[in-house]
């Protein structure tokens, strides 16, 4: 990312984990987002995606095969590993816990979702503040807007999909709405960023320039 | 020191110090959803910082009686994983069936949504009669909810969807009338049904249970407590006996993995092997 301010580099060796959140349309840019992460990428990105409680696992395979990590479902007391892709499973709430395992609840709905992309961006702000990532992409929701300012709050970044391009622009206008955000970009954008933020964890930008 | 690390300190000293001054035991809960509880309640009750609830906690019982329903909200559902109850239905009840007579113990059964579906299965699969269900909880008003059998009309739509997918064989509507804008279930579904308060965390084994079903309530606690629960399933089952949790807990990784044979990985039915 040729655009990023100069010294914006070196702190991106801070960052633990990404979360994303979204909903109505999130397959495509799930897809889009993942594609674009190479394989090496050094954090665990940890995924809240609005799904009917029905849904069977195959977004879990869909994902799998368009990017170069591996994707797969968050499990109970599982501990969140670097370069792995985890969704939330259909019908539960995704926690991270402060030593860095998963839980699962089955608590009420929040914003009208289980899982709740709030409900994992503040347990995850808990646990990786400031060395923490939140992207909100497509929704028509405003789920993910207070989890957001939560980050922020504890000193991670915020990404948010531009609205304008966004396939349903509800919840990422509402995150942009709710808290301050460090930039709005297009997924393509996301993708590359976030590329730059895994491959910086190995310093390989430095030697190779 | 980061504000969550000191709140995690906090939230420490309050559960100890309800463990002091009351008995309950959330200790060994998984602290995420313990402490979104602990934050929506302080939200309710305007208290800035967990420090600020400890004393109000210790000191006014009334108080305390708020959070602790607070703390132990109870969700729960008919016929959850309609698969389930369909291999419930097909492949668990032959088994027991097997025997003259049957004993259940159903661990925590909230509100009673689940043991109501079992009980439904059970009258269907005509082994009704010779079971007898133990329904256990640690929250009394649950319990109280439970004996009543009472449930919104407005949740009969999803729990009927449920049913249907699970291989129900009756027309839902027969087993609820509706009066006041509530279902209520028939009584005779509870004549095999004792309900009791039992605390997983701090009580002992029922004992040659033929059936124990826990699920979702394995998923809020930590691996020290989620291992003193399975041993006492473990104890309290014949020897054949089917344990079976919810469909995100696992035997895997517990103490008592060696004592049990896998019946359904998806749906996380168990068989006691050891005597
Ligand atoms: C999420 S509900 C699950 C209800 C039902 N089994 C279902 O899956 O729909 C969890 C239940 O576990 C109960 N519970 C939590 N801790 C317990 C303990 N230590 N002993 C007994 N019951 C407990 C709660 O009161 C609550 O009713």
């Amino acid at each position: 990312m040729e655009n990023l301010p100069k010294n914006e580099h070196l702190k991106f060796d801070l960052y633990k984990a990404v979360v994303i959140g979204v909903s109505a349309g999130g397959l495509n840019a799930l897809k889009q987002v993942l594609a674009l992460m190479p394989a090496g990428f050094k954090l665990p990105v940890i995924i809240v995606q609005h799904l009917h409680p029905d849904q069977d696992h195959s977004m879990v395979e869909i994902l799998d095969r368009c990017s170069a990590l591996r994707v797969k479902e968050a499990e109970e007391k599982e501990p969140v590993a670097p370069g792995l892709v985890y969704l939330a499973p259909p019908n539960y709430h995704l926690l991270i816990e402060l030593d860095g395992t998963f839980s699962l609840s089955i608590d009420a709905k929040v914003n009208f979702s289980r899982p709740s992309i709030d409900v994992l961006f503040e347990s995850a702000a808990d646990a990786y503040c400031p060395g923490l990532i939140g992207i909100i992409l497509t929704g028509a929701s405003s789920d993910g807007a207070a989890g957001l300012r939560r980050i922020k709050d504890g000193g991670g970044m915020a990404i948010v999909q531009d609205p304008a391009g966004a396939e349903y622009s509800i919840m990422p206008s509402a995150a942009i709405e709710a808290t301050e955000v460090d930039y709005i970009l297009d997924l393509q954008g996301i993708g590359k960023l976030l590329a730059v933020i895994g491959r910086e964890k190995t310093r390989e930008l430095k030697t190779q320039n | 020191m980061r504000k969550e690390e000191i709140e995690d300190i906090e939230i420490n000293l309050l559960l100890q110090g309800i463990y002091s001054r009351y008995g309950h035991d959330f200790r060994n809960y998984a602290r995420g959803s313990v402490k979104r509880r602990i934050l929506n309640f302080m939200a309710k009750v305007d208290q800035k910082t967990v420090s600020g609830l400890i004393s109000l906690v210790l000191h006014d019982e009334a108080f305390f009686e708020k959070f602790v329903r607070e703390l132990s909200i109870t969700v729960s559902e008919m016929f959850r994983d309609p698969e389930f109850f369909k291999l419930l239905r097909n492949q668990v009840i032959p088994y027991l069936k097997t025997h003259p007579f049957i004993k259940i113990w159903h661990a925590g059964c909230a509100t009673g949504e689940e043991v109501h579906s079992l009980a439904i299965v059970l009258k269907e699969e005509g082994f009704y009669e010779r079971s007898t269900i133990f329904a256990t909880d640690f929250n009394d008003s649950a319990l109280m909810n439970a004996r009543e059998g009472i449930y919104p009309m407005e949740r009969m739509q999803e729990f009927t969807a449920n049913y249907q997918r699970s291989g129900g064989t009756g027309p839902f509507a027969g087993y609820y009338r509706a009066a006041y804008g509530a279902a209520i279930f028939d009584p005779s579904l509870r004549k095999n049904i004792v309900f009791a308060n039992h605390n997983l965390a701090t009580d002992g084994v029922f004992s040659e249970m033929h059936l124990v079903v826990c699920r979702n309530v394995l998923i809020y606690f930590d691996r020290n407590l989620q291992n003193r629960t399975l041993k006492l399933f473990r104890d309290s089952l014949a020897h054949g006996g089917v344990l079976a949790l919810g469909s995100k807990e696992d035997l895997q990784f517990s103490e008592v993995a060696g004592d049990f044979k896998i019946l359904d990985a998806k749906w996380k039915i168990y068989q006691k092997t050891s005597i």
